[in-house]
């Protein structure tokens, strides 16, 4: 009976974060093609709305929802000589790990699905493992474009998963814990507690090799429209597709959220130990800040895919090699003799 | 000490941040889009669109079934033919522009010499079906009285420049 009553309050917990991060991931689309739009000097979707009272002057929020509802109603077409099987998992590969890793997010000091010790080697597992689906899906469709694709996604996500993990070894060290919990509540303290500043390279680097590491522009040489269609996606259509797409989004809220845990202070008030504003926020639940926190994020992401090219294969290897991996490496040293030294406020 | 200043740029990204504030600066900026079955472009008295067979004030068709418009076609979207009517004059017993074939390059109506076919500024149509496309002459006639007005006030402001 315990165990019953444990697992249904336990898929409860999992249905309150899944439900506002499909949300989050349905707008986040509407929003970047806004963003895009807008800093492109056009509107965007403006034209379908929800025939509901108060959000009907909304124009282009129903966007998401026609959307979707096209998807679902496409063939999804399986090539003859692809590998069945993988080619219809793969989708769920590449989706699967990118909510999972949502489990060992803190949205507040109590608001924490499993708070487990070993929360950032988790989360490391997670979202290394999310690219075994684009992989298979390359490889599974039997197309060349789609090969191509394959071959440099997974170079260029082993690349950028070592300047990430050296990033986070700083952030290890720095907090003292792999719990994600308490790397949080070592931030504790005020705006310039946060480990964004004495890790201000990292949190650069780890920021970047995140963006990298989702595939988005200007690190999208595995999709590369102008140059391989649409790399390892070119034969999915219909809710295939479609997954790979929330993959992809959901990949995105994942970085923003880990990166406003490890460098932003996660679920902490920016006014926390103001003399005015500290006690007039104090009231404010965590889950907002962090939400506010991971929508920096969020437009830092879109920003970028509406500013810059493409970088070339070699440069963005040339980047993840030569210039990620010494700056984290050094910086680690540094960091090292911080906490050795016990430099405040932020290591005594 | 250029290669150092580029090596510190670089190192602190500064193009891109560059590039970030143009962007940033455009996010602001007055859209330029138009809203498209609302608002809408104006069009040049030179537009070429739909094509019409216009008519003398009299009532009379223009067209005498020279077919220079036949021979000059480019994409072999026009098809003619011709017959005495009863009262002695040529006239075209079958005019069809396959609007599908059609490249508009307006060069039927340059050839025209009773300017009878015309490219008219209507841009905004459709084929449901095979062959909806396929203009005949009753339909070319038909738009041509239908849009005379706007025929002959473009013609006659484009006069002087030709």
């Amino acid at each position: 009976m315990q165990t019953v009553i444990y697992l249904v309050t336990i898929l409860l917990y999992i249905i309150a974060i899944l439900v506002p991060l499909m949300i989050g991931v349905a707008y986040l689309t509407l929003a970047e093609r806004k963003i895009i739009g807008y800093m492109q000097v056009r509107l965007g979707p403006n034209r379908v709305n929800i025939p509901l009272p108060l959000i009907n002057k909304l124009r282009g929020f129903g966007q998401p929802l026609a959307d979707a509802v096209k998807l679902m109603f496409k063939e999804i077409i399986i090539p003859t000589n692809s590998n069945r099987f993988l080619f219809v998992i793969a989708p769920t590969l590449a989706f699967a790990p990118a909510i999972a890793a949502w489990a060992v997010i803190p949205f507040s000091e109590k608001w924490v699905l499993s708070d487990i010790n070993v929360g950032l080697l988790y989360i490391l597992a997670m979202t290394s493992l999310g690219v075994y689906g684009i992989i298979l899906a390359g490889w599974s469709s039997n197309s060349k474009y789609a090969l191509l694709s394959t071959l440099r996604i997974a170079a260029q996500v082993v690349s950028y998963e070592i300047a990430m993990g050296f990033a986070l070894v700083g952030v290890i060290m720095a907090a003292g814990s792999l719990n994600l919990k308490e790397i949080v509540l070592a931030q504790n303290g005020s705006l310039l507690h946060w480990y964004w500043l004495p890790l201000l390279p990292l949190f650069v680097i780890y920021f970047i090799s995140g963006v990298a590491e989702t595939n988005r522009s200007p690190f999208d040489v595995a999709e590369g429209e102008s140059e391989i269609v649409a790399g390892f996606h070119v034969e999915y259509s219909g809710m295939l597709f479609a997954i790979f797409f929330l993959a992809e989004y959901a990949n995105m809220i994942l970085i923003a959220a880990l990166a406003s845990t490890m460098f932003l202070g996660g679920w902490l008030s920016p006014f926390q130990g103001l003399p005015y504003l500290g006690a007039l926020t104090d009231r404010v639940p965590g889950v907002f800040w962090l939400v506010s926190k991971m929508s920096i994020f969020l437009l830092l992401y879109l920003w970028f895919r509406a500013t810059f090219p493409r970088y070339r294969y070699d440069q963005i290897m040339r980047l993840g090699w030569k210039i990620f991996i010494p700056i984290t490496l050094v910086w680690i040293v540094v960091i090292g003799l911080a906490v050795l030294i016990k430099l405040p406020p932020w290591f005594n | 000490m250029n290669t150092v200043t580029n090596y510190i740029k670089r190192l602190f990204l500064w193009e891109l941040f560059q590039g970030l504030s143009v962007t940033g600066r455009y996010f602001f900026a007055k859209k330029i889009t138009l809203q498209y079955p609302e608002e809408k472009t104006p069009l040049s008295p030179r537009f070429r669109g739909h094509h019409a067979l216009r008519r003398y004030p009299n009532g009379e068709e223009r067209c005498i079934a020279c077919k220079l418009c036949e021979a000059v076609c480019p994409a072999l979207a026009i098809t003619i033919e011709a017959a005495p009517r009863e009262d002695g004059t040529r006239r075209t017993t079958r005019y069809e522009i396959d609007m599908v074939k059609c490249i508009f390059c307006g060069f039927c109506e340059e050839s025209c010499p009773t300017d009878s076919i015309v490219e008219t500024n209507l841009f905004e149509y459709h084929g449901q079906q095979r062959g909806d496309l396929l203009i005949t002459k009753d339909k070319l006639l038909a738009l041509g009285d239908r849009l005379e007005t706007q025929i002959a006030a473009d013609r006659a402001s484009d006069a002087k420049y030709r």
